[in-house]
């Protein structure tokens, strides 16, 4: 068999490939569409360009196989030609890039409304931290962590007072609303990432990065860490459950504010001495 | 050999070219004027004992086998590693003593050993030793001593980074990426002497490719033998120079970002360290930036990209021309997207970095230049295809080779727009997509380079060809096997496989895959050990395999036309070859052959009507 039929297999094969792969997207469960969109439009011209080179090498080496004498073409360049295929080229990319860099500018512009949420990474699991009703996180740092500040939350901020602590790794959101997700990491690099939100950003010990995406598709979802965080990493899983707003509203009720956990643990605290003195 | 110089100089020196083309000696005499030699020759040391011949030796040619047989060891080393990881991947459980810890430790080593000590070391190490002298009518490289040295510094740093599979805690698994505060911390396997020796090797690898490095530019600038003018240089040695270039500048990068790690791992300093807590006590850094460490290292990390694709850039074309029977495409052209890319792949380092929460708004400059890297390496893929046009193809396993490169570079590089193009990118980052697109673009697209410059250049180094037969078997095994590891591989990106995952659990739409990644792990194995092939043809060939003969392709190139095949220490016997053309005078019009060796004076071959020279 001439190469160029086996060649031509591999094309055809791997159109087929595309149109019929049962792997594919996850169902997208938020905004970011768009991504979808322009990752569609990468593939059309893309794979058009792809199909077009391959084909036309296919060709060549079908009909040009060595044969003695065959009369071959001179011309070492072809200024007219070169010209067109550099122009094409750079209006093929400004299409790709263009559409790219609109979406990429919602990605980094959080709107006004969207609500935040801290997401706190360790080697190796979650938890996360939602502003109270001042709708304002206290600041916190990795030194001020202990026993009774999980969260290293500055005691001196008062807006750190009444921020809500999920000491788990389920994270309910609610549907069609903006969320801020902001990102802390206590020792190394992490990735909050869910497959179906399509965003994702890393956790770095020491800032603070962000992303945001609107949850639109009630539902459960798996939370992946997408950033190489040694040996636990593939076990580094968590839950998001996105839910309608009153739903929502009950779940943060049952949640613990900052002051709650201090006042429990000062009771607690108050409990051991007073029995410790009792002993006596 | 001095005195020569001294006589041939002389009588010429007192007129300049433009002078001697306008002037009234015999019109034989003045097409086929070439200027005079600059600087006089080097004279070679010739070693006589084993030791000097074959060991501390100092000419190019032997130090370029002693690094491609290094490098082919340690690329057999990650091969092994890749099944490892692949058993796991399509067979959980099969193999028992693949722990996490394991895993990593193999990705981590696969990636660091093909990148660096395997491609790196292959293409300018190895090929460039091998070709530069021959190719630019040199006798030797113009430091042939530290040319000595730094094939050895190479040999010292395999040795330790293969010591770091012995040590206590084994090797590192930090990723290839290496990327701090993980890769010094215990929660990543062989976070003690692991990644210090890996940091030691990685240092002595760009010491030692310093020394080599120097070495190429300085011949491929100063050394070249008369009429070898830039523009008339084989694009395999415009790829090799460029790639050395963008070493020099890029590794320092790599060689601080090991320097400050160890440091930090060492001494406790924080370059790299934030304040960290672990297991509830705070540790003593403070102050530092992972993502200075992304940037220096991506810094390094993606012009090493462009050193293992020029290369195989310039060989490919190359091999296409002569396989083709016809001059490449747009030379010129293809010679300013080598040396624009080089440049441009300088600005394009944080691609890598997107999602890394460096501050956003640098994802639209390198989205931008990234993208705009795209057009010179579009314009090179059509120059080969172009190429084919019209051509006499013969359809050998060098070509194979190289149309293999074609399909696999094609797609490797359109899914790289993908990756390049930054919103595109944050859904597909550290997913498969990414390891399916880097190993096409990366890995087997040079390798298939590699591969067709062993085809090709066999004949020279060893004076026998390589069998034809076993050469389309072992092509067709590694294409199309390769090509079913990757090209499914991008979907399991789609679903949101992500990367550096030792087990996927049940997750829902990773349970779709699994048919999928045994399918991949039959394949990888496949291709594996259809190396055999490979190995098999080398071996029995050097004993068996037909005797080659002077320029068995009828190549133009001066790296056939020497006195002796396989050349000898000097290359050129007694006289330096003198070149009046460019490389790629294939089926000139009113030629009598199909092609003009770079060596044939103007006057021989009177009625080719030849375009460039």
């Amino acid at each position: 068999m001439h190469p160029g039929i086996i060649f031509l297999g591999v094309i055809v094969g791997s159109v087929l490939f595309h149109i019929y792969t049962p792997w594919w997207w996850t169902d997208i469960a938020s905004n970011w569409g768009a991504m979808d969109d322009t990752i569609n439009l990468t593939f059309w011209i893309g794979g058009g360009v792809f199909i077009l080179v391959c084909l036309f090498m296919v060709y060549c080496i079908l009909k040009f196989s060595y044969k003695e004498g065959r009369k071959v073409e001179y011309k070492p360049e072809d200024h007219k030609l070169e010209k067109i295929l550099t122009i094409a080229t750079t209006v093929g990319v400004i299409a790709l890039l263009a559409p790219g860099l609109i979406v990429y500018n919602n990605y980094i512009n959080t709107p006004k409304n969207a609500l935040q949420v801290e997401v706190n990474a360790w080697q190796w699991g979650w938890q996360y931290r939602l502003p109270g009703e001042d709708g304002i996180l206290g600041t916190a740092q990795v030194e001020k962590i202990s026993d009774d500040n999980p969260f290293g939350i500055n005691l001196d901020d008062p807006n750190g007072k009444d921020d809500i602590l999920i000491q788990d790794d389920v994270l309910h959101l609610k549907t069609d609303r903006p969320v801020k997700i902001l990102l802390r990491s206590l020792d190394v690099l992490h990735n909050y990432y869910v497959p179906q939100f399509r965003a994702k950003m890393d956790a770095i010990p020491g800032i603070i990065s962000y992303y945001w995406f609107e949850p639109n598709k009630i539902g459960e979802y798996e939370v992946l860490c997408a950033e190489y965080c040694g040996v636990g990493h593939y076990a580094m899983r968590a839950k998001v459950i996105v839910e309608s707003e009153g739903n929502y509203k009950n779940w943060i009720k049952e949640q613990e504010t900052f002051s709650e956990l201090i006042a429990k643990q000062e009771n607690d605290k108050l409990k051991t001495t007073l029995f410790a003195k009792n002993d006596d | 050999m001095s005195d020569e110089y001294n006589q041939q100089n002389t009588p010429l020196e007192a007129q300049s070219s433009e002078t001697m083309s306008g002037s009234s000696g015999t019109p034989s005499k003045d097409i086929d004027y070439v200027r005079p030699a600059e600087i006089p020759e080097q004279d070679l040391y010739h070693g006589h004992s084993f030791i000097t011949k074959w060991v501390f030796c100092q000419d190019a040619k032997v130090i370029g086998i002693q690094y491609f047989l290094t490098a082919v060891f340690t690329g057999i080393v990650g091969l092994i590693l890749s099944w490892l990881m692949r058993l796991q991947l399509g067979y959980p459980d099969l193999v028992p003593f693949i722990t996490a810890e394991h895993y990593y430790q193999f990705v981590t080593m696969h990636g660091m050993i093909m990148v660096v000590y395997f491609l790196t070391a292959l293409f300018l190490g190895g090929f460039g030793n091998y070709l530069i002298p021959l190719m630019v009518g040199a006798r030797d490289m113009v430091f042939p001593y530290v040319n000595m040295v730094s094939f050895w510094m190479f040999f010292i740093a395999v040795c330790v980074l293969m010591a770091s599979f012995f040590v206590p805690g084994g090797p590192t698994g930090a990723g290839w990426t290496l990327y701090p505060p993980q890769a010094i911390l215990p929660g990543t396997p062989g976070s003690n002497m692991g990644i210090t020796l890996m940091l030691i090797s990685l240092s002595l690898f760009v010491i030692g490719f310093t020394m080599g490095g120097l070495n190429y530019i300085i011949t491929i600038l100063q050394a070249r033998t008369r009429g070898m003018t830039l523009m008339r240089m084989p694009l395999t040695i415009w790829g090799i120079f460029t790639a050395t270039a963008l070493a020099m500048l890029a590794f320092p990068a790599l060689l601080v970002s090991c320097i400050m790690m160890t440091l930090d791992k060492m001494l406790g300093t924080s370059f790299f360290m934030p304040a960290i807590l672990q297991a509830g006590e705070v540790l003593s850094y403070g102050g530092g930036s992972p993502v200075l460490f992304q940037h220096l290292f991506w810094f390094f990390g993606h012009p090493e990209v462009y050193i293992v694709a020029l290369p195989a850039f310039g060989i490919v074309s190359d091999l296409i021309s002569v396989h083709a029977r016809k001059n490449i495409f747009g030379y010129r052209m293809m010679v300013w997207a080598i040396v624009g890319i080089g440049a441009l792949s300088f600005f394009v380092w944080a691609h890598h970095m997107y999602v890394s929460g460096m501050n956003p708004w640098f994802g639209f400059f390198f989205a931008t230049t990234t993208l705009i890297i795209a057009v010179p390496t579009a314009l090179k893929v059509y120059n080969w295809i172009i190429t084919l046009f019209r051509a006499n193809i013969r359809m050998n396993t060098v070509m194979l080779f190289c149309l293999g490169f074609i399909v696999t570079f094609v797609n490797g590089g359109i899914t790289g727009i993908f990756l390049g193009n930054v919103a595109v990118d944050i859904p597909l980052s550290d997913t498969y997509f990414v390891i399916a697109h880097f190993h096409m673009v990366m890995g087997i697209a040079p390798l298939m380079v590699i591969m067709g410059a062993v085809y090709h250049w066999f004949p020279l180094v060893t004076g026998r060809m390589l069998s034809e037969k076993l050469g389309k078997w072992h092509f067709w095994f590694t294409f199309l096997g390769a090509y079913s590891i990757y090209f499914p591989m991008h979907y399991l990106g789609f679903i949101g496989v992500p990367r550096r995952y030792y087990e996927m659990y049940d997750s829902p739409y990773v349970t779709s895959a699994t048919g999928m990644n045994e399918f991949i792990t039959v394949a990888a194995l496949i291709v594996g050990f259809s190396q055999l092939i490979f190995i098999y043809n080398i071996v029995t060939s050097l004993k068996i395999g037909k005797p080659a003969g002077k320029n068995p392709w009828k190549a133009n190139s001066l790296e056939w036309l020497t006195p002796d095949v396989p050349p000898t220490h000097g290359n050129w016997g007694e006289k330096l070859p003198v070149v009046h053309r460019w490389p790629y005078d294939f089926n000139v019009p009113g030629a009598k052959e199909d092609y003009i060796t770079q060596t044939t004076p103007p006057s021989e071959v009177i009625n080719a009507e030849v375009e460039k020279t």
